[in-house]
Parts: structure tokens; C-alpha cells; sequence
């Protein structure tokens, strides 16, 4: 018997493709899940950032792991508001990117201060504070990329969306 | 037949959309490759802004055209982007004026259009006002940098404004498509934004030791689909695929 708990827990097998240490559930860009019957649900997703080639992987990825649980019909529909923001990560997200060598989102500074200090964030390699923007642009749309001062490893941080 | 709202959407995804194709220009020619980096996640925003809202047009015109249709198989005078976002790339001062004097329009206009009434463009300008605010400082800090940078880049920077500011106001054009939406709540009142464009304006060029262009010189027409000679070549870019082999898919 099929329930939505039950496809929320198959959801957590389903990893994000840029970071695939992440499912969707940590990423926090399931909004809601309704079973229409045992075979049939109806999955609500919203993207990261407008641009974020990686939905469409992600709407595959959702389609191919609920497919291997007998799942036969799979309506994906996209919502964009509430806008999707860096709050909708679960913690446990959090660590794991950190674990990955990714920084996780910290606090934001307000973007519309030109020149103001960049968030301090801690080097996913040593710990250090000690760490500065290369740029507030970097792999992909949702990263920005740092370099710590101390072990010199230059990293990925994924930056506060609010 | 008039259709109000296809048009308005239109607008706002051509201006996104053909943008968007310029800076990707970029992908492999930046300064430097943060700023190659930077200039293409820009560009992926805004063409990720252009899907959402041509995907909207295309519910809104109730055609069966898809909104690759829209992108890619439209003629040169059905396009109506502000002739500002198709001016050719030049180098990278003419880049982040362009781009500045856009974001400068572009964040104070999202804020507005989140509260239409219409839920959709709504929801769409709470989504991309988050990322033009990153684009928006983006820009305006290279503004400063180079304003207040080297005698070079100071130079380039003044040149690049002097070429781009008369495409500045036709941001600001409004017709019978904006007027009778903003009567049901659905569009902005353009006007009412120029204090906040002005007020950032001004703060970035002072900041950068820079002055607006004495002309008072005025172009437009884009919105009408009336184009200058860049664009042609640059649909003709973006077209190429769906020309050459129709309705292939990626």
C-alpha cells in the first residue's frame, strides 16, 4: 500500500545531479506529494534558481526511481512561488555538503551593498575562517567560489538565496 | 486579435531572452575566467527567467505555440526586447554598462511585479528579483572599479556609456498594452519607477567618478519590433538549429 510517507522516503533516494550527495528532500525542493491511487502520484517541485539546468535531470531522476517501485504514473508539476530560498535546505543537507567539501549556505550579507563584506565562511577542509571570495559566481548557478587563506584549498560554497 | 497579456509577457521574456544570447557570447572569450564564469551564470539566469515567461506567453496566447517555438521561430519584427539588450557585446566596459544600466531597471521593476495581480508574472518576479540582485552588484561594482580605476579603464567605461545611455529610456516605454493592464492591476506603472532607477543611478556613477552623457538623445522602437542592425545577426545565431534541422530536439 502505497501513502505519501512512502514516496516521500523513496524521494530520498532521488540525489540532485550537481551535487549528488543531496537528494531533493534535502535540498528542499519537494513541495508536495499526493498519491492519486497506488500507482499513480502527483509530485510538486520547485526550482532552485530560474535558470538551473539541472531541474530537468531532476524531474527524470524522480520519474526513474519511483518508476523502479512500481509507481506507474508520475505527474511532475513546477510551482515558483514561494520562491525557493537557501531556508528550505534540511540541516541534515547541510552536513552533508560540508562532508562533500562544500561550504553550506551561513548567513547573507545584503546584496544591495555595493562592496560590503562577504559572508565568512568556514573552509569545508580545515575549519579555518580564515577564507575569502574569489567570486560571487562560480561552478554553478547556486555556488559561489572561495579559497582558504590558511590551507590555501580553494572551495565551492553554496551561496544564501533569500 | 488584441491579446493584452501575451504581449506585455512577451516583452519582458524578449528582454530577458536576447540578453541572455549576448552574454553567453562570452562562454570561453571572459577577461578572466571568473568574470567568463560570472558573465555565462548570468546569462543562464536570464534565460532560465525567459523560459518561465515564455512558457507563460505561450499559455497566455493560447496558440499551440510552445515557448521554444517563441525563442526560436519567430521573424526579426515579432521580437520586442528594448533595443539596449541586443547591442553588441564590444569589450567588456560596453558589457557591464549595458548589463548595469538593465539590472538598475530590472530590480526595482521585479519588486514591483511581484505584487501584480496576475499570480503567475507574480510568482515569476519573486523568483528573479532574488537572482537580479546578485547580478545587480554585480555590475554596478564593475562600474565603480573601472570609473574609478585606471585613466584606460576610466575611458573605456565613459565611452561605453556614451554609446548605451540613449537606449536607456525606452526601459521605461509604455503603450495601450501597459496601460490597460495596469488598470486591472496586472502591469507596472513604469513612471512610477524612475525615482529608485534614477536614485541608483546616480549613487553608482558618483561612486565611480563617472557623469551620464550630456545628449539628450532618445532611441527606441524595439517594443514595436523595429531593431538595429545588431539584431539580425544575433537571431540568426540563436535560430540556427531549429532552422537548419526543424524541430529537432536536444
Amino acid at each position: 500500500m502505497v501513502n505519501e510517507t512512502t514516496i516521500w522516503q523513496y524521494l530520498e533516494e532521488v540525489p540532485d545531479p550537481e551535487v549528488p550527495v543531496l537528494s531533493v528532500i534535502d535540498l528542499g525542493i519537494v513541495r508536495s506529494v499526493k498519491v492519486l491511487s497506488d500507482k499513480e502520484v502527483e509530485i510538486t517541485i520547485t526550482p532552485t534558481y530560474s535558470g538551473c539546468p539541472a531541474m530537468n535531470y531532476i524531474e527524470k531522476n524522480i520519474r526513474e526511481v519511483l518508476g523502479e517501485k512500481g509507481i506507474e504514473t508520475i505527474h511532475i508539476q513546477t510551482v515558483l512561488s514561494p520562491a525557493w530560498t537557501t531556508d528550505w535546505m534540511s540541516e541534515a543537507g547541510k552536513e552533508k555538503l560540508l562532508a562533500y567539501g562544500i561550504a553550506p549556505p551561513v548567513n547573507e550579507v545584503d546584496k544591495l551593498v555595493l562592496f560590503g563584506d562577504s559572508p565568512i565562511v568556514k573552509c569545508p577542509q580545515c575549519s579555518s575562517e580564515n577564507t575569502r571570495m574569489l567570486s560571487q559566481f562560480g561552478s554553478t548557478a547556486c555556488k559561489a567560489l572561495y579559497q582558504c587563506n590558511d590551507c590555501l584549498e580553494p572551495f565551492d560554497y553554496f551561496k544564501c538565496l533569500r | 486579435m488584441k491579446n493584452n497579456l501575451f504581449t506585455y509577457t512577451l516583452r519582458i521574456a524578449d528582454d530577458s531572452l536576447i540578453l541572455g544570447q549576448r552574454l553567453s557570447e562570452w562562454c570561453g572569450h571572459g577577461p578572466i575566467i571568473e568574470e567568463d564564469i560570472a558573465l555565462t551564470n548570468i546569462a543562464l539566469d536570464l534565460i532560465g527567467q525567459a523560459t518561465s515567461l515564455l512558457e507563460y506567453a505561450a499559455v497566455a496566447e493560447n496558440k499551440g505555440r510552445s515557448a521554444d517555438d517563441l525563442a526560436f521561430l519567430r521573424f526579426e519584427n515579432q521580437y520586442f526586447n528594448t533595443q539596449l539588450v541586443e547591442q553588441k557585446n564590444g569589450d567588456f566596459a560596453v558589457t557591464i554598462v549595458r548589463q548595469w544600466i538593465f539590472d538598475t531597471f530590472r530590480l526595482p521593476f521585479y519588486e514591483a511585479l511581484q505584487h501584480s495581480s496576475d499570480k503567475q508574472l507574480a510568482a515569476i518576479a519573486e523568483k528573479s528579483l532574488k537572482e537580479t540582485k546578485y547580478h545587480w552588484k554585480h555590475s554596478s561594482e564593475w562600474i565603480i572599479r573601472m570609473g574609478d580605476g585606471t585613466e584606460e579603464s576610466n575611458k573605456r567605461v565613459n565611452d561605453a556609456l556614451i554609446l548605451l545611455w540613449k537606449f536607456s529610456d525606452e526601459l521605461f516605454y509604455m503603450d495601450d498594452v501597459d496601460k490597460e493592464l495596469i488598470s486591472q492591476g496586472i502591469a507596472v506603472d513604469l513612471e512610477t519607477l524612475r525615482p529608485a532607477f534614477n536614485e541608483r543611478i546616480h549613487y553608482v556613477l558618483q561612486q565611480a567618478t563617472l557623469q551620464l552623457p550630456d545628449s539628450k538623445w532618445k532611441l527606441s522602437g524595439g517594443r514595436q519590433g523595429r531593431h538595429t542592425e545588431h539584431f539580425g545577426h544575433l537571431i540568426a545565431e540563436m535560430q540556427y538549429m531549429q532552422r537548419a534541422y526543424p524541430n529537432m530536439e536536444w
